[in-house]
């Protein structure tokens, strides 16, 4: 299981816009990918009802595991742009 | 009022209003209380499940066929719908046993809680997660999904909430306007209505007591939503609807009935805000307020910084009017680089132009920044200081801006002493721009960032009007432009009272345009006068506006709901 640790660019954190673009990149990958706030739960990163469950902002850092090291390099990518912007 | 008249209050969205038969929404299907057990708990999750995948793929239908804000909304929607977790557990308690729907309806539920509790932007999510439910459940009992009727005629819709997905489904050609007994000014529903522009009450208490067949009269501006109106609030709410239609549609440039132009600019911050005015039916900017850029800067922007922004907003604005107003910090707005520690009375102390007496390099640069993008672009900005108390201190400022290469140079009136002798000063530039909010507060002695002293900042406070005037009427005089850049001329009945004392163009956030450009259409110079004249014989600020208003044509306040 690989591990990656990355820091919330939306300026509106992991709601809305960005929240719906994650969970549609990770359920389009196929692979298992897990969320959670370090040292918190992991929740499945598909559910757009988990990830924002979450409640994370802007600025804050996310774990991601999965046992794809492609898809969680393609996620990081993801979460390090400003998705609300595009 | 008619007998059966009823006056609901609740929160309005924009100022539209209108008038027409109530079509109430079809309710949430019920989940039977004693709804069995499943007796095969794998056949009821595939049902369950066949739902849940029904619900997604007619709201992503819906979607392919919706303009893009709209196609969002759903599509988010449908995410929902097809959520692994929202399937997984509800999966989960039928394999326990549990009856389908209350299996379901406990795992609509526990997100609902985890996201009230969260509050804010989750908590506003809720309708939709319930709006998920009602249709899965709906499915699942073979019946159709709740929402909004096939409408038979134009009518307004009335609902205890309508889910983002509902309000995108609506047949827009039959929708009058939309009351909601739940929801907020900043919620889906809200929103979506104002985009669309249908007049709009949300938190209207006590609608669920309109039926089908019922008439309402919906006003957006005043919030309320009326059972049964009578004749002359019907003629009132065709008014103003005709009116809202034509203001909407006007581009024309400002002027008044009789063709006295009035330039109609937009107040702006950034040169993206100038890229924003490309479609915007506005004349220029009457005030481009440059300390947007110094803000938050650890030292001054170079020239080269400056140089590049204001020549982008100049692009922007392809030739029309562009007033720049150079750095205006100090006070309410410190700077890093140059603001002095310790000053008792910041308001009073060394602000807007007065950075001068020890900055004086900063000025020079800003100033030949302008003239560059100037040249670059080929624009022919004007170019003001702000906070001008003396002639000397506007006849340095002049002579700085014409040596660095601009060609129309003006100061702020919004020191009381400038207002007080703007003949003089006008003898020194060749504009003066009027700032209402500062020229109040100093007039008033009254700090602008108290609220509780807002009733004394009030523009039309006679003492402030008395230098409005003063100063207006120094332009006049010497054939000079004077223009109003503060929140005043976003007000369309203080628009008409300061075109009859004589200013020539009125700057104000872009959105107060069509507003303000409807009323100056729908009245002549000699009423501005006449307006003018009556304001400023009352003794007191509320007497000073309703004096004004008294002469403001009967058709222009039902339009813009002035009160």
């Amino acid at each position: 299981m690989s591990q990656r640790t990355v820091v919330i660019a939306s300026r509106v954190g992991l709601h809305a816009r960005p929240a719906s673009l994650f969970t549609q990149a990770v359920a389009a990958s196929g692979a298992q990918v897990t969320i959670g706030k370090p040292g918190g739960p992991s929740m499945d990163a598909s559910s757009i009802l988990m990830v924002m469950a979450l409640g994370i902002g802007h600025g804050e850092e996310v774990v991601l595991e999965s046992e794809d090291d492609g898809v969680l390099d393609q996620l990081v990518t993801l979460l390090e742009t400003d998705l609300d912007a595009e | 009022m008619n007998a059966s008249s009823m006056v609901l209050q609740g929160v309005g969205v924009g100022r539209g209003a209108v008038w027409g038969p109530v079509a109430t929404v079809r309710p949430a299907p019920v989940v039977p209380a004693d709804e069995p057990a499943p007796a095969d708990p794998a056949a009821a999750k595939e049902k369950v499940l066949a739902a849940f995948a029904a619900v997604a793929a007619g709201l992503r239908a819906q979607a392919a066929g919706a303009t893009a804000t709209v196609a969002d909304v759903l599509t988010a929607t449908a995410q929902m719908a097809d959520d692994p977790a929202l399937r997984t557990q509800t999966s989960q308690r039928i394999d326990k046993g549990e009856p389908p729907l209350h299996a379901l309806v406990a795992v609509v539920d526990s997100f609902a809680v985890m996201f009230t509790a969260a509050g804010g932007y989750l908590a506003e999510r809720v309708t939709d997660l319930n709006s998920v439910r009602d249709r899965v459940v709906a499915r699942y009992q073979g019946l159709p999904e709740p929402g909004v009727p096939p409408l038979e005629r134009p009518s307004v819709i009335v609902a205890p909430d309508l889910s983002p997905a509902d309000t995108a489904a609506l047949d827009l050609d039959k929708v009058l306007g939309i009351v909601i007994e739940q929801g907020g000014p900043t919620g889906h529903t809200a929103i979506i209505a104002g985009q669309l522009g249908l007049p709009c009450v949300v938190r209207a208490t006590g609608s669920s007591a309109l039926v089908d067949g019922d008439v309402v009269a919906v006003d957006a501006a005043h919030g309320t939503v009326t059972r049964d109106p009578d004749d002359a609030m019907k003629a009132a709410v065709e008014t103003r609807r005709a009116g809202l239609a034509t203001l909407a549609e006007a581009t024309a440039d400002g002027a008044t009935s009789d063709g006295h132009r009035i330039a109609l600019l937009a107040n702006i911050g950034t040169a993206e805000d100038a890229e924003r005015l490309t479609a915007a039916a506005v004349e220029g900017v009457g005030l481009f307020r440059t300390e947007v850029l110094f803000l938050g800067a650890a030292t001054a922007p170079t020239e080269d910084d400056q140089a590049a922004v204001y020549a982008r907003a100049m692009a922007a604005l392809d030739g029309r009017k562009v007033v720049l107003r150079t750095l205006d910090a100090g006070a309410d707005k410190p700077l890093a680089f140059v603001t002095q520690a310790g000053e008792e009375n910041p308001a009073l102390g060394v602000r807007g132009y007065r950075l001068v007496r020890h900055a004086e390099g900063l000025l020079r640069t800003q100033l030949a920044a302008v003239a560059r993008a100037a040249k670059q672009t080929g624009g022919a900005p004007w170019v003001m200081a702000p906070m001008i108390a003396t002639v000397e201190e506007a006849r340095q400022f002049a002579a700085m801006a014409r040596t660095a290469g601009i060609a129309t140079v003006g100061v702020m009136v919004e020191i009381p002493a400038a207002a007080l002798r703007a003949r003089d000063i006008l003898a020194e530039v060749d504009f003066v721009s009027l700032g209402t909010n500062d020229l109040a507060q100093y007039t008033m002695a009254a700090d602008r960032l108290l609220g509780s002293l807002v009733d004394l900042l009030d523009a039309w406070q006679p003492a402030v009007l008395d230098l409005v005037a003063a100063t207006a009427a120094a332009g006049v005089d010497t054939g000079k432009p004077v223009g109003v850049c503060g929140e005043s001329a976003a007000d369309p009945v203080m628009a008409l009272l300061l075109t009859g004392l004589g200013i020539t163009s009125l700057s104000m956030s872009p959105s107060a345009v069509p507003a303000v450009r409807f009323a100056l259409s729908r009245h002549d110079l000699p009423t501005c006068r006449a307006i003018g004249e009556a304001a400023r014989r009352a003794p007191t600020a509320g007497e000073a506006r309703a004096a004004a208003l008294a002469l403001v044509d009967p058709q222009v306040r039902e339009v813009l709901a002035l009160g």
